[in-house]
């Protein structure tokens, strides 16, 4: 697969505003994406993640600064003069062509000869793993076989960029979670740089060598690997988008060495990290993971301890999610693994539970 | 079937049903079939005079059929009015692809519906206005001589109606929303992203259409030609309002014959017609290999 060859993608102060809009879909953003990275564009539906991808493929251009591809100004060059090749959420397979042909367009576009064209077309076939099926029609496909084929079609013209907009979201949970791993497969293969988007955190965690962040007002929130983003978001959105957090609104007391007291609304004290340095009298959040929680057993000190009552269990097979009830309306769980022998606590008893202080993150509401 | 006859059981009752089927029926025998079989029936038998009617010499011939081809004078104008006629669907077709493409896939609300209104107005005054219309433009002290004259191209006055010009140009312009809506129709529904992803593949504008826009919108193009073709083919009002006095439509040959009560000779004329149309809308759905199916869309 030597043809192939990644290149990196600069986004610079880029802003777009769509004609008769007054608001910005897109703002701020700064992305460098390095050749043959997978990188992932993770947010809510409408945060201008389609956007940011046309952007880049020369759909649109943009209102505030720039693209570059391989350290070339976009500027003014169209979609089809781009090194990118973009797959469509609904694939746009062509459904009048077989797939052959459909594999082939853009080589016929570039005068490739008829034969070299079907040669082409059956080695990307093997490539994604679809051998054989050059004069089929793609009607008479699966969900996946297209969802390849249209992975073939935009390999065929050796793009040094393949965007994909949410290509999985139509296809069911099996396929799906399957062709995760095909398309994490295709892109080590090919080494071409990937930028995926979706609004599927699980798909993006999986997948992506970095991800970035959208928030609704469009502009980037964080961008990190994936175990960075789950274990030290940045920002209050972060927490809150990106796996199940627990969150206390709260006021900060002291703060000291990286770490800091708040006050909770119910007038619990907790201890935790605090990344932005908030300081007294500031509004913060209190994030903690469900499964950072435990029942606490010997009392250690530092640590964060509240007292609730046992509200309802839910049971999910390999893990245990207990509601907890510390009153008022604050919602609040826990999750722990279900090992078969430790026994559930019972509904309606009072517990102490314990969570770390280093796995309490203090996140400020004003400042991003 | 079974849920539509209950529904309309449900909102008619059998009474209602009942009196349905019988008004259509009776519409479709004696408005639309009889008068046909008529016609086919006077096709086939020789103009005589009055008295002679149902004597011994009225029985079924083909001659009246046979007079197109030994009327040399006949012949002509039909095989004129046949190519003329396509020469009209032909330039309907390339004028009215780009006005259908761009109501379809670029204009977006205000200056849609300023196109749609410039196309649909003119339709609230009748054909022969909208001809008469064309008589002004293209006359020889018309507006578009007048134009021509006073920007200097020309230094005498063209006369458009020496030729087949005016009559085409006429038609077209007549018929040109039988053309534009079906092909509207089919371009619509082609999904914006099959266009995107062309493009993004490296396409250009001019392959998009003829790989991936016009193969979609055959069944409009299909439906879009057959009715121009047919309508052109029959006219008889632009011909007569926009064509040279000295030259004759096919049609103006079969109104004259049931003019001077030969309807004989006019019913094989207008048979001869009505199967031309037969045969084009067959060639059309051949050419462009579309089902009959696909048309009731
Ligand atoms: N062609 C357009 N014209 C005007 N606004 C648009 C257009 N396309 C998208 N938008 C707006 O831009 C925002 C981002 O949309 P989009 O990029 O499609 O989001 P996503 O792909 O993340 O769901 C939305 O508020 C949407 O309404
Ligand atoms: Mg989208």
């Amino acid at each position: 697969m030597d043809q192939y060859v990644g290149q990196d993608i600069e986004i610079v102060d880029v802003g777009m505003r769509y004609e008769g809009s007054e608001e910005y879909a897109v703002s701020d953003i700064n992305v460098y994406i390095k050749p043959g990275e997978f990188f992932s564009f993770l947010g809510p539906s409408g945060c201008g993640k389609t956007t940011l991808l046309r952007l880049v493929s020369g759909f649109l251009e943009p209102t505030k600064g720039k693209v570059l591809i391989g350290g070339e100004n976009m500027r003014g060059i169209g979609p089809n003069k781009r090194p990118t090749a973009m797959i469509f959420q609904n694939l746009a397979l062509f459904p009048l062509m077989t797939v052959a042909e459909n594999i082939g367009f853009g080589l016929e576009v570039r005068g490739v000869s008829r034969a070299d064209r079907r040669k082409k077309a059956a080695e990307l076939l093997e490539l994604v793993d679809l051998p054989g099926v050059e004069n089929k029609k793609v009607s008479d496909l699966s969900g996946g076989q297209m969802q390849r084929v249209a992975i073939a079609r935009g390999l065929a013209v050796e793009p040094s960029v393949l965007l994909l907009d949410e290509p999985l979201s139509a296809l069911d949970l099996k396929l799906r979670q399957h062709m995760r791993t095909e398309l994490r497969n295709i892109q080590k293969r090919t080494g071409v740089t990937f930028i995926y988007i979706t609004h599927d955190q699980g798909e993006a965690l999986t997948m992506s060598d970095r991800i970035g962040v959208m928030s609704d007002s469009g502009t980037i929130e964080q961008i990190a690997a994936a175990d960075e983003l789950y274990n030290e978001p940045e920002t209050v959105f972060v927490a809150d988008f990106v796996g199940e957090n627990n969150r206390f609104i709260s006021t900060v007391r002291t703060a000291n060495n990286g770490y800091a007291v708040v006050e909770t609304s119910f007038g619990q004290q907790l201890t935790g990290i605090n990344p932005q340095q908030l300081s007294s009298g500031q509004q913060a959040i209190a994030f903690v993971r469900p499964e950072a929680i435990s029942v606490l057993e010997d009392s250690k000190a530092g640590e964060n301890i509240i007292k609730c009552k046992v509200k309802s269990i839910s049971f999910e097979g390999a893990f245990v999610t207990i509601f907890l009830d510390i009153g008022g309306n604050q919602a609040f769980f826990m999750r722990r693994h279900n090992n078969g022998s430790t026994p559930f606590p019972e509904i309606d008893s009072e517990i102490d539970i314990c969570f770390g202080a280093h796995n309490t993150r203090l996140l400020g509401t004003g400042t991003k | 079937m079974r849920k539509f006859r209950q529904d309309a059981m449900r909102s008619f009752g059998s009474f209602g049903i009942t009196f349905i089927w019988v008004t259509v029926g009776s519409w479709l025998i004696f408005m639309i079939l009889l008068p046909q079989l008529i016609m086919l029936d006077f096709s086939f038998r020789p103009f005589l005079p009055l008295r002679k009617i149902g004597g011994p010499e009225d029985i079924y011939t083909l001659k009246n059929y046979i007079v197109l081809f030994t009327n040399e004078f006949h012949r002509a104008i039909f095989i004129k009015t046949i190519w003329t006629s396509v020469l009209v669907t032909t330039v309907a077709l390339f004028v009215c692809y780009p006005i259908a493409f761009y109501l379809a896939k670029v204009a977006r609300g205000a200056r849609f519906a300023w196109i749609l209104m410039g196309l649909i107005i003119p339709y609230w005054i009748n054909e022969l206005l909208r001809i008469f219309a064309w008589q002004l433009i293209l006359a020889d002290a018309g507006v578009l001589n007048k134009l021509l004259l006073a920007i200097d191209i020309i230094s005498n006055p063209i006369n458009f109606r020496a030729g087949n010009s005016a009559v085409i140009m006429g038609m077209v312009y007549a018929y040109i929303l039988f053309m534009v809506f079906p092909l509207y129709n089919a371009i619509e529904s082609l999904d914006r992203n099959q266009i995107d992803a062309a493009r993004d593949l490296g396409s250009s504008w001019l392959r998009i259409h003829r790989r991936i826009v016009i193969p979609y919108a055959k069944p409009g193009i299909a439906v879009g030609c057959i009715m121009t073709f047919m309508l052109a083919a029959g006219s008889i009002a632009a011909p007569q309002l926009l064509g040279s006095p000295s030259s004759f439509w096919f049609s103006q040959v079969i109104y004259t014959n049931f003019e001077c009560a030969n309807w004989n000779q006019g019913a094989a004329y207008a048979m001869v017609l009505a199967g031309l149309c037969l045969i084009f809308i067959f060639a059309m759905l051949k050419i462009f290999k579309v089902d009959l199916k696909e048309l009731a869309k």
